[in-house]
């Protein structure tokens, strides 16, 4: 069964997103993106981690060790305020995209 | 997004990879354990939950690389790549040990090589602003460069504007006064601004004043760096003290610096001021000085050129006896000192390019055989995820460290090669060429070194991937599919092979046409017989032997006392030995021919009557001087063929007057006898009209003696300069050699002789690293087919077959690589035709000698292993893995 694939540059959009809601720890982020779209979109975990990489060095998230409910240790990303920023900026640029497209589209 | 904060998490992550790796290791396996206890949560079992999650998280290690790739700084990989070239080289000791050998033999060459080129040709002279300084020469009719005369410097100083200085230099030799005797040395006159126009400033003492070269002023001299060291020990109280030169005080005013050279008058020992005009510079139309000249901002040299031919002309107007038809020659300095080697130094960097790129393609090859039995390491990377740029670059990194090391050593071989080709130049050449102690390894020689590890480099890096693009990973992962990738690595190594024997081709056709060149120089027909003549040049001091009936009387004494002695057959003494230079020449005007004030130039030699019978030349009519003809006769003259040939075509010129160009009383004189042409000047100028006065008719005071002996002329030597000191201890004598040496050490001599001991060498260095190169290909062909050898035999084919087989395949390399050798050849010798003499550069002996002696090493090269697979034994073949 194949799966439609994430759109290039939205991983870090949805990440972002996703953790503005709560912090969240790897796994969390990959299950609550996946259960938030009904199961279309599955971020692979080979793109995930080093997309998170990217958004600690850029300084959009910051990342802890802390216990989960389940008394496992995991590391816990979150937004930071220059993250919260950076979100707004890509939502938009993101929706402008969405709908140039649907202006294209939208053409008979 | 701040950068600096963003290079400061990195660093700050840098510090603690580690610590970063544990981290993420750890987070990658609770994400694993989440997603297993999910599964068994869906009601898979426990062990395949597990299996289906690490499936489903993926390669763990390109994982746990990408992060650390997104963290990492671009510089990190390389690190890993050149450890791992390292590795690479010392688990094969013996491939990287020849690998580095022969690219530091190529680059050291080149390098050496380029070191000289720079030292002579591209570096500037070492004056204040060179390009701005002239070479500033008369012309005349018959010599596009010619000295000036003192009377028309001084006009041309005095009338021009496009010079802020002109001045002018000649060579002179003197006897000095030492401790054991009297010692003749070299030296040259200057006017006094000579050092201000060039730009050096003496480093004791002080320079000449404006003015102190005029005639009756003081006597003051100044000492080379050399000579201040060698003959005056180096004091610093030199300034002041007095030299004898010629009898006379001279007072030392400075000392010139040391890195101090100029090279048209190299071997000077002392700059003397003009002075006293001697006979020839009392005479318009003597011309004994050549000029030097430094532009003034903004003219250019052809507004130079233009307004000095205009003087030029103007002069010819007021003086036309001794000036019409004379002009003008400016030109860059520059170009008369380096001009002569230059087509040697560019021919040999030539030849050691070749030499390098032969070297390079070598290397390449070898490479390649080495790329082939790591397939399957190639190919296993692939498959664990590397992109073909990353194997890309890990070639690439391995030709830089081969590069890098190759140039390291280079340098090394580079710095021996230069000494020792340095030391190799005899002293007495080495002297007229200033700009060899400047040959070292500076900073054009460096950038110069790493251009060609660059290029090196990309050619060495450029075959393995090159090849890495056809292939396939499944082919060389499986064993049986050889002679499909053999085909491929053929056809690349072929070429490479191909490329070699080419190159090899073009050194040893230039090596054998080089060397014909020389045989041709030194086999020229010089008009005497060479063998069995010792020569030696002396000097009369003036103070005993002023008036020409006392250098008469000393003549006459040397040559008796010289014949008389045991193994000499015969004696003869003139002003300038033969095969030295077309120079000291004499206008003539003959009596009866028509004459409209044209400089017939031709050579004059003063002679003893003993020196044509000494030299052996063949007399043609009339007759040679004879122990009468002195200034008590009527002046008489020899003249040789070409002179008789220009002037006297078709008539016999015995009993006909020759005289200078107003027919003066005093300078007429009668044609005696023709005798066949001796070369005056050098094995490579033309043969020019000469005429001989009788000595005893027209002295002087620097001769040279020529003396034919019956033993070895070298032997006797030393007996010579003895029995000339017997008769007077004054006397100075210098530069005693055979006429054998005299003509090898001439400057055309020496330069064919260089060209050709270099690219000979090269040459050879080539023929072994081709041939090898061959063999290299051919052994490792038949390595590859042993198996199909092995079937055919076992189906029948006879060894023969084998043989030819192997032998057709090297045949066609070699025919390949002459013929493509032969035409490039044919080419670069059209291109360094100025260095070629009596040789055309299609020349078939050569070609064709070239061709059999490739051909036959190729043949040579391809037996041994034709042999091999022809002894193959066909069960053991098709068992080979």
């Amino acid at each position: 069964m194949k799966r439609p694939e994430l759109l290039p540059g939205t991983l870090d959009m949805l990440i972002l997103k996703t953790l503005k809601r709560a912090p969240l720890h790897g796994y969390g982020i990959a299950q609550s993106i996946k259960r938030i779209s009904d199961d279309v979109l599955t971020v692979e975990e080979g793109s995930l981690y080093p997309a998170l990489q990217r958004l600690l060095l850029q300084g959009w998230v910051k990342a802890e060790w802390k216990m989960t409910e389940t008394n496992r240790r995991a590391r816990f990303y979150t937004l930071t305020a220059a993250g919260r920023k950076q979100l707004g900026v890509e939502v938009t640029q993101f929706e402008q995209m969405i709908a140039a497209i649907g202006r294209v589209l939208g053409e008979a | 997004m701040n950068p600096f904060n963003y290079i400061a998490r990195k660093l700050r992550i840098l510090f603690r990879r580690d610590r970063f790796r544990a981290d993420l290791d750890e987070e990658m396996a609770f994400h694993r354990e989440q997603v297993e206890r999910e599964l068994i949560a869906e009601g898979m079992p426990p062990a395949s939950a597990r299996i289906a999650a690490a499936r489903q998280f993926g390669n763990t290690t390109q994982l746990r690389e990408e992060s650390q790739a997104m963290i990492a700084f671009p510089w990190e990989t390389i690190a890993q790549d050149v450890k791992f070239a390292l590795r690479q080289l010392r688990q094969k000791p013996g491939f990287a040990l020849t690998a580095v050998f022969i690219l530091a033999i190529g680059m050291g060459v080149s390098v050496a090589i380029f070191a000289f080129v720079d030292a002579a040709v591209i570096q500037p002279l070492p004056y204040f602003e060179p390009n701005r300084l002239m070479d500033v020469a008369e012309n005349g009719s018959m010599l596009h460069r010619s000295n000036l005369s003192r009377e028309d410097y001084e006009d041309w100083k005095r009338l021009n504007h496009s010079f802020t200085s002109i001045d002018v230099y000649g060579g002179s030799g003197y006897l000095l006064r030492t401790p054991s005797g009297s010692e003749p040395v070299p030296a040259a006159r200057v006017s006094d601004g000579f050092f201000r126009t060039l730009g050096v400033i003496p480093m004791l003492g002080r320079d000449f004043r404006p003015g102190e070269d005029h005639p009756g002023g003081a006597k003051i001299i100044m000492l080379t760096y050399g000579t201040w060291m060698k003959r005056f020990g180096s004091r610093s109280d030199v300034v002041g003290q007095s030299v004898t030169l010629d009898g006379t005080a001279y007072t030392i005013v400075g000392v010139l610096p040391r890195e101090f050279e100029f090279a048209p008058r190299a071997n000077a020992e002392f700059f003397v001021p003009l002075l006293d005009k001697n006979e020839c510079e009392q005479r318009r139309s003597c011309h004994n000085l050549f000029g030097i000249g430094r532009l003034r901002d903004g003219v250019t040299i052809k507004a130079a050129l233009d307004e000095m031919t205009a003087i030029a002309a103007q002069l010819a107007i007021q003086y036309p006896g001794s000036n019409k038809g004379q002009g003008a020659v400016v030109e860059p300095l520059s170009e008369i000192i380096v001009g002569p080697v230059k087509p040697i130094m560019l021919t040999l960097l030539a030849a050691s390019g070749l030499l390098l790129l032969i070297a390079a393609v070598n290397v390449a090859s070898l490479l390649l055989v080495r790329s082939e039995s790591r397939r399957r390491e190639i190919a296993v990377r692939g498959a664990l995820g590397a992109t073909p740029a990353r194997i890309s670059r890990q070639f690439v990194t391995e030709a830089l460290l081969l590069g890098m090391l190759g140039c390291a050593s280079g340098i090394l071989v580079a710095d021996g090669t230069m000494r020792g080709l340095t030391n190799l130049i005899p002293k007495a050449t080495a002297s007229f060429m200033p700009f060899l102690w400047r040959v070292g390894f500076h900073w054009h020689a460096a950038m110069y070194s790493v251009c060609i590890a660059l290029v090196a480099t990309v050619l060495l890096a450029a075959t393995p991937i090159l090849r890495l693009s056809f292939l396939d990973v499944r082919d060389a992962l499986s064993d049986g599919n050889r002679s499909v990738a053999g085909r491929f690595w053929r056809r690349m190594g072929a070429n490479l092979v191909v490329a070699e024997l080419s190159i090899a081709v073009i050194l040893l056709v230039g090596a054998g046409l080089l060397s014909k060149s020389f045989y041709r120089l030194l086999h020229v027909d010089v008009g005497f017989d060479g063998a069995h003549l010792a020569t030696v040049q002396m000097v009369a001091p003036p103070d005993s032997y002023a008036k020409p009936e006392q250098q008469v009387a000393l003549f006459r004494e040397v040559s008796r006392r010289l014949s008389s002695l045991p193994g000499v057959e015969s004696v003869g003494i003139t002003t300038d030995l033969p095969v030295q230079c077309n120079c000291n020449t004499d206008w003539i005007r003959v009596v009866g021919k028509p004459f409209h004030g044209e400089h017939n130039e031709v050579n004059e030699r003063d002679v003893s009557p003993g020196y044509l019978p000494t030299l052996k030349a063949r007399l043609v009519r009339g007759r040679l001087f004879t122990e009468d003809d002195d200034a008590s006769k009527s002046n008489k003259i020899v003249i040789n063929e070409e002179f008789a040939k220009k002037y006297f075509p078709g008539e016999d010129p015995i009993g006909k007057q020759v005289g200078n160009g107003n027919l003066d009383p005093k300078s007429m004189r009668e044609i005696i006898g023709v005798v066949g042409n001796v070369r005056e000047g050098g094995l490579d100028d033309e043969l020019w009209p000469t005429e001989y006065e009788a000595l005893y008719q027209s002295p002087g005071k620097f001769v040279s003696i020529a003396v034919r002996t019956t033993g070895s002329e070298g032997a006797i030597l030393p007996t010579l300069v003895k029995a000339v000191h017997e008769l007077d201890p004054n006397l100075g004598t210098y530069g005693e050699s055979t006429m054998a040496e005299q003509i090898n050490t001439t400057q055309s001599a020496l330069i064919h002789r260089t060209a050709m001991w270099l690219v000979d060498g090269f040459a050879v260095i080539a023929l072994v690293l081709a041939v090898v190169g061959l063999y290299g290909v051919v052994a490792y062909s038949v390595g590859q087919r042993t198996r199909e050898i092995g079937v055919r035999m076992a189906l029948g084919a006879q060894r023969s077959s084998v043989y030819s087989m192997v032998m057709r395949q090297a045949s066609w390399l070699t025919v390949a690589g002459v013929a493509i050798g032969v035409a490039c050849a044919i080419g670069a010798a059209m291109l360094g035709s100025k260095l070629l003499f009596g040789v055309a550069a299609w020349d078939l002996p050569t070609l064709a000698a070239v061709s059999v002696v490739l051909g036959a090493a190729s043949l040579a090269a391809s037996f041994l292993p034709a042999h091999r697979a022809a002894s193959v034994n066909p069960v053991e073949a098709l068992r080979t893995e």
